[in-house]
């Protein structure tokens, strides 16, 4: 795994192999998920910078264009990034978005840090991807520079992998 | 982006017989567009294709393949499959180009029928084709095998198998294909 080098802190997502940390954030005003509601299920977990700004949009405008692949695996797919749940219900709509945004909002960032994908110098999550397993345990992970997007390709060979191991 | 022994993503359904390709089949400089006809930088790119086509002649063969986004583009899925219905008439580029010099009409159907039938194209067949998503299993192929190729947004070029990550200006390209074709 590449480690980009930011201004405080090296973010460092958790390697495969790694037990997923279980978390319960809002996605509504009203709502919660936790992690471990998915347990026998694939879950892909999508951390990103922020709400709104071009790349992201992209990215995820691509994977609400996917969510039938990913239901080929069963997998459940979930955003995460630091703003707030009616940002993320504005920002859902806006772009047509057919799973869940989670609001690492309070403490600001602080399951983007269990998974070590939080940037300082931004204060925001970094633009990194887990495919986990029905079971928990992390199988796959991908940081991304911030200005690019990510694609698809690798989640799916993920899960492809998950699928047929070996 | 600077990242030593980058390697850019490449094509994994290489160009071949079914390709929608303007240019000739053994030319030395090999262009692929993922695009999405509703996409305002696909739109922005189309003319600068067209000028590096009309610059480099027979040097270049240009392939375009879908990759809708209907989640932000509603028309982009219908207008994708119009054109392949299109080209099951064998006026493939005819109606691709029409496509992107009226995108602001997407959503008018009507504006695009007077079109076809302007071509000559057997309307109703068309319609009927379009209506029954008689061309979505190719559309589909088109997008996944862009997913797979590291397409991750519209438009995405491909320079011979490689990905093009520079930006998508008239001279930025002439000068990435011309150096690919130099090896």
């Amino acid at each position: 795994m590449k480690e980009f080098q930011t201004k405080n802190q090296k973010v460092s997502p958790l390697k495969p192999g790694t037990k997923a940390p279980n978390f319960t954030l809002k996605t509504t005003p009203d709502q919660h998920v936790s992690l471990r509601d998915f347990l026998g299920r694939p879950v892909v977990l999508c951390f990103y910078p922020a709400d709104w700004s071009p790349v992201c949009s992209d990215q995820l405008g691509l994977y609400a264009q996917l969510m039938s692949e990913f239901r080929k695996f069963d997998a459940e797919l979930l955003g995460v990034s630091v703003d707030g749940v009616w940002s993320h219900l504005a920002f859902s709509k806006d772009r047509n978005l057919n799973f869940p945004l989670l609001s690492d909002f309070d403490p600001k960032g602080a399951i983007s840090r269990t998974y070590g994908v939080f940037t300082e110098r931004n204060g925001e999550s970094a633009r990194a991807l887990f495919v986990i397993d029905p079971k928990g345990i992390i199988r796959w992970s991908y940081l991304s520079p911030d200005g690019v997007n990510p694609g698809a390709d690798g989640i799916l060979s993920a899960l492809e992998k998950l699928k047929s191991p070996g | 982006m600077a990242k030593q022994n980058y390697q850019p993503p490449r094509l994994t359904l290489p160009v071949g017989e079914r390709d929608h390709s303007e240019g000739p089949s053994d030319a030395r400089m090999v262009l692929v567009e993922y695009g999405d006809y509703q996409c305002p930088y696909c739109g922005a790119a189309y003319p600068i294709v067209k000028k590096v086509q009309k610059e480099l002649g027979t040097k270049l063969r240009f392939v375009f393949r879908n990759f809708p986004i209907t989640t932000s583009h509603p028309e982009a899925e219908w207008a994708a499959e119009t054109a392949e219905a299109a080209a099951d008439q064998g006026r493939f580029w005819e109606m691709h180009d029409f496509l992107y010099e009226n995108q602001a009409s997407l959503g008018d159907h009507g504006f695009f029928n007077t079109y076809e039938k302007k071509l000559k194209l057997d309307v109703k067949r068309l319609e009927q084709e379009v209506a029954q998503h008689v061309h979505a299993g190719r559309v589909r192929e088109d997008f996944m095998s862009g997913v797979r190729s590291g397409v991750n947004g519209t438009p995405t070029f491909f320079i011979g198998a490689a990905r093009y990550d520079g930006y998508p200006g008239f001279g930025p390209l002439i000068a990435a294909l011309e150096k690919a074709e130099k090896g």
